[in-house]
């Protein structure tokens, strides 16, 4: 990791770009960034990223935050939070916004499946495969939370409602003694079906190589 | 129940009303000065007519008082108006009828067509027996046309397959040829100044004030890149290639010859602009994806700046003859005044029609017109100093829009949606009519080197400026267009009654080849309406090209858009990277800290959008909820079993073991009762509290009169798909602090004897008390707030006191809902917010 940060040439980059899949361009437009973040450290804290202004009258802030330290979005297959990410992991987590190839309409469904996943992950924090009713109320809450004069009541039957809906198109009928757990990632494909999230999770990596915009 | 009607309806309703009749005698008098459909001015026939009359009298000093006088020029110019609005409308309903219905529903409406046709065939017997006799051969051909409209509903498998539009320029081929066989002057109908003034504004109004924003934004460079430098390649194409090959026409000397560059070069500008009415005619049929509707439509109205400026370039300098470069560079800084010019006064008008719709909340009935006016001010503006009046209409309508919805009440909105729609849908009519009308009429010369060439090169054009602009398009879209988006998108293009408008304006002796470029122009409107019109939706379905999804939005799904939103916003900040997300945040955020509070009265401009869809969604649920039979039933789409105890944690955290209680009751089945009862409570309590001696009896009575009407209204398909706003669920407006001293007061009058409320109809003359009517809080709701409280006190044995008795006619049997009727009841109170519950047409947008 060093090296990369000494010398940024290619044959770091040639590895994270077979990860990641970004090209080389953004690679070094993003690793830039890294560095400007973490003010030329190796590692990014959660400091680093409760200082950048812009993110701060962001209402899900600290979810953003918190994806970018959870194992789960590393692609590694483990989970739970870790304390700071190096520039690989800066990479792997940015690379769910990244656009899919027109061509392939199935890479199509598993980009969504990964995108929609991703956002899944940031609801559930507990890591137990299913969103339950209380992670989905934070999330609410979370999302309204920079509207002044709301009622505490709202949010919560915001989330209730939502919550009935997901229980009634993916369980369809249930008997009043049934408990339903909470979203599982299948109900949660199904949820969303309607929502072309391939097309619409996705941000121009390509288009900030422009000085200006790094500062 | 006519007491009651007759006193609320001249309160209540007329002042819309009149404020139709004023703009329609507006139209008419500009119809009037026009010489429209007047084969000879009206008003030096009347003055003959006058003299007539004076030597009458003095000839002949004593005469019988004319019992029965016929003066025929008196009215001709708004009759004739009339009828041919009556025929558009006619038209619209016999294609939509034969598109619509199956044959049982077609014989069932046919004879009312048939009714219409004999009062009319009446009508014009009258007037055939006056002495205007020679008039009498164009009411012969009004009743041939009646007859083809009879005979429109016994092709419904044509309109199936032909476009609506199509099928209106061959009826208007064919009035315009009987008119011709009849041996009269076809009436100028599509005169220029009626098309731009009248014609197309309202479909323009409709179409900016209606437009998707989010689509449209998102988008906003691709649209822009085809509307501008599409356009501009078109024109010039088209121009130049033209004139190229009129002057390598063999040695013979035609009259292609004499047609130089500059005229050529306007030719091409006014056919190379696609047009917003032709494509809103097709693309509305076709049903496409939300992406390539909003391209292609979109273009067509953003293209209307270029087509503006280079026609009055090309027409300044086609008398001069040469173009300079300081010409061509004045002509891009006119470019960007017109453009940025028109969507500058459209905003101002609209945040003034915003700042003025804040205000309104005390005559209600006049909201709607605000609208209306401030548009066609803007519109009128531009064109005042030839800025672009369809981007200023574009703009001031999306402008105003979220705003003006924020604070108007539901009725206003059903009444701007329905006029909106209904004025757009008559004028759209009315102008593939009057093209078919002015085809027959118009003066043409046919060379078919020229029309041949023109067709061709239009087509060629489009696609090279389509495949070529997306190859470069592509380049900065996260989306790409797809070899299929890029032929639906090419093939899309097509043209209309503007540029024929715009052919029509030309001076016949600046330019002499006048007839041929409408020849010309009219043949490519009639190529891409009919033939790429016709093809394009078997084309749809053989490339098997995304089509719109109808589904509602649900919450889940507006959440995550929110929550999408955010994250996007986010994970550009973290980049550094300041893009669309950041901007829109950025704007969202100006929006909401300024603008709203500018614009938007009391706390509705506080509300955030999530909250806003949650009130609207909740209110459509507790219509649904109560439509689908008492309330025990759930919407179709959800099952009933699925209630809030299923999903509550049967272990709640020690936190919170108040709300299980609150929110879990024990019996099984009434979960779902309960919630509805607890959505209506938390939404109508306050006004319920105030407005509770307000009596029903009316809303109860009425649906026994007009029950079968209402399932009428529910059945017609007339709900457009993209109308969530509709259904804007104002019960939530106990915030509405306005309106609290009216109500009390009203409450307080009334609250002696419940009936008083009707026996005084003089009351409603009082400003504050008709206001009160059309407010959000209708009365009426809260009756059924009052229902569902009483039923489910019933059911726990509870009474309610003293108010109770003061209702003689309440359902007794809301509560088990098996009652056919009491659902009826129950959905009228809930969806008619208003006090004069005869007027239904809410319904069909409400589910």
């Amino acid at each position: 990791m060093g090296a990369l940060q000494s010398s940024p040439g290619q044959p770091e980059y040639v590895d994270l770009k077979e990860k990641t899949g970004f090209s080389f361009s953004q690679i070094r437009v993003l690793h830039k960034r890294f560095k400007l973040l973490s003010h030329n450290g190796e590692t990014l804290k959660r400091d680093h990223f409760n200082s950048i202004p812009d993110l701060a009258c962001n209402p899900i802030r600290s979810q953003i935050i918190e994806a970018f330290f959870d194992r789960r979005n590393f692609r590694q297959n483990g989970e739970g939070p870790v304390d700071e990410i190096h520039f690989e992991e800066f990479l792997m987590v940015m690379s769910h916004f990244k656009a899919p190839s027109p061509r392939m309409i199935e890479e199509r469904e598993s980009v969504r499946r990964e995108k929609l996943r991703f956002i899944f992950n940031m609801h559930d924090t507990d890591n137990d495969g299913t969103i339950t009713l209380e992670e989905y109320r934070h999330v609410i809450d979370e999302l309204l939370s920079l509207s002044e004069a709301l009622e505490k009541d709202t949010a919560k039957s915001i989330a209730d409602a939502a919550m009935l809906e997901v229980a009634s198109t993916s369980m369809g009928h249930m008997e009043p003694d049934e408990f339903y757990e909470g979203i599982t990632f299948e109900h949660f494909l199904k949820l969303l079906k309607g929502f072309e999230i391939e097309l619409k999770m996705n941000v121009h990596f390509s288009m900030m190589d422009t000085p200006t915009f790094c500062k | 129940m006519p007491a009651r009607r007759d006193s609320h309806s001249p309160a209540g309703k007329s002042l819309p009303e009149r404020g139709l009749l004023l703009l329609i005698v507006l139209v008419l008098l500009q119809g009037s000065v026009l010489p429209l459909g007047a084969t000879s001015s009206p008003d030096t026939t009347r003055n003959v007519d006058n003299r007539q009359v004076k030597e009458e009298k003095y000839n002949y000093t004593k005469k019988a008082f004319p019992v029965l006088t016929l003066d025929y020029h008196h009215i001709q110019a708004p009759f004739e108006i009339s009828l041919w609005i009556l025929l558009a409308s006619l038209m619209k309903l016999a294609s939509s009828l034969s598109v619509a219905c199956d044959t049982g529903a077609m014989t069932e409406h046919q004879p009312v067509a048939r009714e219409d046709t004999a009062l009319l065939t009446g009508q014009e017997a009258q007037v055939l027996q006056g002495p205007d006799g020679q008039r009498g051969t164009t009411w012969l051909d009004w009743l041939s046309v009646r007859t083809q409209l009879k005979g429109f509903h016994l092709i419904p498998r044509l309109s199936g397959i032909v476009p609506e539009s199509c099928l209106l320029i061959t009826v208007g081929l064919l009035v315009g040829g009987l008119i011709k066989l009849a041996g009269e002057d076809v009436p100028p109908v599509l005169d220029s100044r009626l098309f731009f003034l009248c014609l197309l504004p309202p479909i323009i109004l409709d179409a900016g004030y209606f437009l998707p924003i989010r689509p449209f934004m998102e988008n906003l460079g691709t649209i822009l890149m085809f509307a501008v430098v599409g356009t501009l390649w078109n024109a010039f194409f088209i121009g130049g290639l033209l004139y190229a090959v009129c002057q390598i026409q063999p040695a013979n000397p035609s009259i292609l010859h004499k047609i130089e560059l500059l005229p050529c070069l306007l030719f091409g500008s006014i056919i190379s602009a696609v047009d917003p009415v032709a494509v809103l005619a097709v693309f509305e049929e076709i049903h496409i994806n939300e992406l390539l509707h909003i391209l292609v439509f979109g273009e067509s109205l953003l293209n209307d700046a270029v087509t503006v400026v280079l026609y009055h370039l090309f027409e300044e300098y086609s008398g001069a003859g040469t173009v300079t470069v300081l010409d061509c560079f004045l002509g891009i800084i006119s470019f960007l005044v017109v453009s940025i010019g028109g969507v500058l006064v459209g905003v101002i008008y609209g945040l003034l029609a915003a700042f003025t719709s804040r205000f309104t909340s005390h005559v209600r009935v006049i909201e709607p017109l605000f609208v209306f006016v401030y548009a066609y001010m803007a519109y009128l503006s531009a064109e005042v100093f030839h800025l672009s009046g369809i981007m200023a209409l574009i703009a001031c309508g999306a402008t105003m829009r979220p705003y003006v919805e924020a604070n108007i009440s539901h009725k206003s909105h059903t009444t701007v949606k329905y006029f909106l729609k209904m004025w757009s849908s008559v004028s759209e009519t009315l102008i593939f009519i009057f093209l078919g009308v002015a085809t027959v009429d118009g003066p043409h010369h046919w060379n078919w080197t020229f029309v041949t060439v023109t067709v061709l090169l239009c087509l060629v054009s489009r696609v090279i400026g389509v495949v070529g602009l997306t190859y470069v398009i592509n380049k900065f879209r996260i989306v790409k267009l797809t070899t299929k988006d890029q032929f639906i998108i090419a093939y899309g293009g097509l043209r209309g009654a503007i540029a024929f408008s715009l052919g029509f304006l030309l001076d016949n002796k600046l330019f002499p080849m006048r007839e041929m470029f409408l020849t010309a122009i009219i043949t490519v409107v009639f190529f891409t309406v009919f033939v790429q019109g016709m093809t394009i939706q078997p084309l749809v379905e053989l490339l098997a090209v995304k089509k719109k999804q109808e589904a509602k939005r649900t919450i889940n799904e507006e959440i995550h858009t929110q929550f999408l939103d955010h994250l996007l916003t986010g994970i550009e900040d973290i980049c550094g990277h300041y893009g669309h997300h950041h901007w829109k945040d950025k704007l969202n955020r100006f929006n909401k800290k300024y603008v709203k509070k500018c614009l938007i009265a009391g706390e509705r401009s506080k509300e955030p959008q999530l909250i806003a869809f949650y009130h609207k969604m909740e209110f459509k649920q507790a219509i649904e909820m109560v439509e689908s039979g008492g309330g025990f039933k759930m919407p179709s789409a959800m099952p009933s079993t699925v209630s809030m105890q299923n999903i509550q944690p049967k272990k709640p955290p020690p936190a919170k073991p108040a709300e299980k209680a609150e929110k879990a009751p024990s019996q099984l089945p009434k979960g779902r009762e309960e919630e509805i009862r607890k959505i209506l409570r938390s939404n109508l309590q306050r006004t319920r509290l105030r407005l509770r001696s307000y009596n029903r009896h009316t809303l109860v009575a009425d649906p026994f009169e007009e029950g079968f009407d209402m399932n009428n209204y529910l059945t017609v398909p007339a709900a457009p798909p993209d109308s969530p706003t509709m259904c804007r669920a104002r019960l939530s407006s106990g915030k509405d602090t306005d309106f609290k001293p009216a109500q009390q007061q009203k409450g307080n009058k009334t609250s002696p004897d419940p009936q008083s409320y009707r026996a005084k109809p003089e009351s409603d003359s009082v400003p504050t008390i008709q206001v009160d009517l059309a407010s959000p809080q209708s009365p009426d709701s809260v009756n059924v707030m009052d229902e569902f409280r009483r039923a489910g006190q019933q059911q726990r044995g509870g009474g309610r006191g003293e108010e109770d008795q003061g209702l003689m006619m309440r359902p007794h049997k809301t509560g088990e809902g098996a009652d056919g009727k009491d659902p009826q009841k129950l959905t009228r109170c809930l969806s008619d917010p208003g006090p004069s519950a005869d007027e239904e047409e809410d319904q069909p947008f409400l589910p």
